[in-house]
């Protein structure tokens, strides 16, 4: 048994939310240097050049890359030998939050009621996704999540004859609905098999993984592959003004599911795709 | 093509933009987003004014990330428009003419657009650093306790936007 102070996690968590708000991870800064290379769209090409120059700025001028600092979520991967010491795991998650997206001057986005809207003013509460693995440490991994894209997001329930093609169909007329909405370039997770709401997990999940790495099941890799083809052919584009860059990458995750069905989610991100991980 | 323009809007200079074109936007602009919007259909609702003068002004769809010390305003990039599509016809009837944001426009807003003679820009959304460069100065008018959702005075120079719906209803979104 190992005993870890949950201020250890508060203080990753705060550290990450202000880290990831102002600087892309590796995988997404070069996917779109990639993708500024290979559009064929001249307004697309200058569109691109402008995301590169924003996220310099970012980075030079200590300015968020979007206003839209997203609602965090969080995905907890707390090994089983772990004890949890000074307090409860889930206050010390939004405690990181508050302080995170208060300390480094974020946006503050969240309602405390769906229905009557007022702001919480620290951004709190994370969306937190536990899971219990084996071993003594615990992996944060941090996905702002900005909700223009968000909005844009789907759940299928297909039936199993619909298949890969109608996996293919529902994920890129996702995207063909989100059209510019979406602030595309954008990134595409999508969860297929489990049930309702696992498939809609799988699809969030799927954003975190590096963008540019494939399935390691080769008929999903495949998928995943002619995917990301079709969707660029649909000319939405960078801003959806058009070109040959409407995603930078289709990241599929599976799951068992039942005789009965198909579910599938589309968790579209835009090109301000962010995510960070940190093991404690 | 590209195109310098000095707000507030004229219908001459309107009428001179075509979807396709970039602008550069210099002069002032009010930010609103959802809350605001809501709060101002409300206040005319009261039968009460809105907090500023609406005639030829131009509205960006904007909620910033907080300013550091030294800075105007922290990132400022569009958001998505189509969440203000209830309330646009309104503040088109009242007199506003340009629109900042990005995405799609529902049709009752595009009619609203060709029978108000307005114009809707879209900036390039996720570029909130970059964007927050050229805009010089700002000030929240009103509705302060919305946070981020308030409205603030904004003075912009050459601020980049490309004109997606014009007054005719011409839709670069629809190639
Ligand atoms: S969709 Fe992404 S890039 Fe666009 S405004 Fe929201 S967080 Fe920013």
């Amino acid at each position: 048994m190992r005993e870890l102070d949950v201020r250890q996690i508060a203080d990753a968590v705060r550290d990450m939310c202000i880290k990831i708000n102002y600087e892309l991870s590796e995988d997404m800064q070069s996917a779109l240097k990639k993708a500024a290379e290979t559009e064929k769209g001249e307004l697309g090409r200058q569109i691109l050049g402008i995301l590169e120059q924003n996220l310099e700025i970012a980075a030079d001028d200590s300015i968020p890359i979007c206003q839209d600092t997203g609602m965090a979520v969080v995905f907890l991967e707390v090994g089983q030998d772990v004890h949890f010491t000074g307090g409860s795991i889930e206050d010390a998650v939004n405690d990181g939050v508050a302080r995170g997206y208060t300390e480094g001057y974020l946006r503050k986005s969240v309602v405390r009621d769906p229905l009557d809207r007022v702001n919480t003013k620290d951004n709190t509460p994370a969306v937190i996704h536990y899971s219990i693995v084996p071993g003594d440490q615990v992996r944060i991994t941090l996905a702002p999540k900005g909700f223009g894209s968000e909005n844009m997001s789907k759940v299928f329930m297909l039936k199993p004859a619909d298949g890969a093609e109608g996996v293919l169909e529902a994920v890129v007329g996702a995207v063909r609905e989100a059209g510019p909405n979406a602030c595309p370039p954008v990134v595409v997770g999508v969860g297929i098999g489990g049930t309702f709401e696992k498939c809609a997990l799988l699809a969030k999940k799927a954003l975190t993984r590096p963008v540019g790495s494939s399935s390691d099941k080769p008929h999903i890799a495949a998928l995943e592959k002619e995917a990301l083809a079709r969707i660029n052919e649909l000319d939405i584009g960078p801003a959806g003004l058009g070109g040959t860059t409407t995603a930078l990458a289709v990241n599929m995750e599976t799951y068992p599911t039942h005789i009965a069905g198909l579910p599938v989610g589309v968790n579209i991100c835009c090109h301000v795709n962010r995510h960070i991980q940190t093991t404690i | 093509m590209e195109k310098k323009i000095s707000l507030p809007l004229t219908d001459e200079m309107i009428s001179s933009l075509h979807a396709g074109d970039m602008v550069y936007l210099t002069g002032t602009v009010y930010s609103a987003r959802d809350a605001a919007h809501k709060r101002m259909i409300e206040t005319l609702e009261e039968g009460k004014e809105l907090p500023f003068d609406i005639r030829f002004q131009t509205v960006y769809y904007l909620g910033p990330t907080p300013a550091r010390e030294g800075q105007v305003i922290g990132s400022a990039g569009p958001t998505t428009s189509s969440r203000m599509d209830k309330y646009t016809p309104k503040l088109l009837d009242l007199g506003m003419k340009g629109m900042i944001g990005k995405g799609k426009r529902s049709p009752e807003v595009i009619s609203s657009m060709i029978k108000n003679h307005g114009i809707y820009f879209a900036a390039v959304g996720g570029a909130g650093a970059l964007l927050s460069r050229q805009i010089k100065k700002s000030k929240v008018i009103a509705y302060e306790d919305l946070g981020t959702e308030a409205i603030r005075e904004m003075y912009v120079e050459d601020f980049p936007v490309i004109v997606v719906i014009d007054s005719e209803g011409n839709n670069l979104y629809q190639r």
